[in-house]
């Protein structure tokens, strides 16, 4: 049992991954401040319940999840999209692919990776359906194993990893989108493999 | 990869799963070992693990002092006024 006097020590240091969550599914930084507030608020409450010597993060990180489910998204009026359509393995790769030595001694992956800027990856990541979303959140900005993702959400292993990778390669298709709209990739030479 | 060979198939199958560390060790070998034979595969496995890396870091966000503030003085009640 964790003793409830040594919280703030132990959780602080969490702020800002749990904000950065907080603000990708609420979509909105008034209200992400105020569930990562609640966040801390239940925690603390609720931290005699903790597990001392097991893995803090991903228990606050079950708080927030939970909390957003609950209170956030229940507010919204328009019932959250649950499906996405199919998108290939290494979708952005086969159409980056065909422009290799388009540019000199930079290949247009590389190029495409250095010039995505943070502004749209986040939206590219905020138009995810919502269980997409923090599937990838959980999953590849904070590094959680499939196990740990399946305790968090409280959902199979198998759908966690269905969530994910169907999230990231829908990820990809709109990175490409913006780097098409931006001029980063010309399709007229996109070569696709496979 | 081309030429949409077996192996290939195979290795683009598990991508995900061996990027992420959930292969077990006899599949992760028998995976890395058809990287170092096809480097399509291997350049587009790499290409997938620089993209996450550039994901994940350019999508941090800066704690407002505010919040950091306002979530220490809740603590603060909390401690005060047990519920």
């Amino acid at each position: 049992m964790a003793d409830q006097a040594t919280f703030a020590d132990q959780a602080m240091e969490f702020m800002p991954s749990l904000y950065t969550a907080a603000l990708r599914m609420t979509r909105n930084p008034a209200d992400a401040e105020d569930l990562v507030q609640e966040t801390y608020l239940k925690a603390y409450r609720g931290f005699g319940g903790f597990q001392e010597g097991t893995n803090l993060k991903a228990w606050l990180y079950r708080i927030l999840t939970n909390t957003y489910i609950n209170s956030y998204r229940a507010r919204k009026r328009r019932p959250e999209q649950s499906d996405i359509e199919d998108v290939e393995d290494l979708y952005l790769y086969r159409r980056l692919g065909g422009l290799e030595g388009a540019t000199a001694g930079q290949s247009a992956e590389e190029q495409v990776l250095e010039h995505l800027t943070e502004s749209e990856i986040k939206e590219a990541l905020e138009s995810l359906p919502e269980q997409f979303r923090i599937a990838v959140l959980l999953g590849d900005v904070e590094g959680f194993s499939y196990k740990e993702i399946a305790e968090i959400l409280d959902i199979p292993i198998g759908t966690v990893m269905s969530r994910l990778h169907r999230g990231r390669r829908t990820l990809q298709k709109r990175l490409y989108e913006f780097g098409r709209q931006r001029g980063l990739v010309d399709e007229s030479q996109g070569k696709v493999y496979g | 990869m081309a030429e949409d060979k077996g192996d290939c198939v195979e290795a683009v199958h598990l991508l995900y799963h061996y990027l992420d560390g959930e292969l077990t060790t006899e599949r992760r070998v028998l995976i890395q070992q058809h990287l170092d034979d096809c480097p399509p595969c291997g350049q587009a496995f790499d290409f997938e693990a620089e993209l996450r890396v550039v994901i994940s870091q350019r999508c941090r966000e800066q704690v407002p002092d505010q919040l950091r503030e306002r979530v220490a003085d809740a603590l603060r009640q909390a401690q005060l006024h047990p519920e």
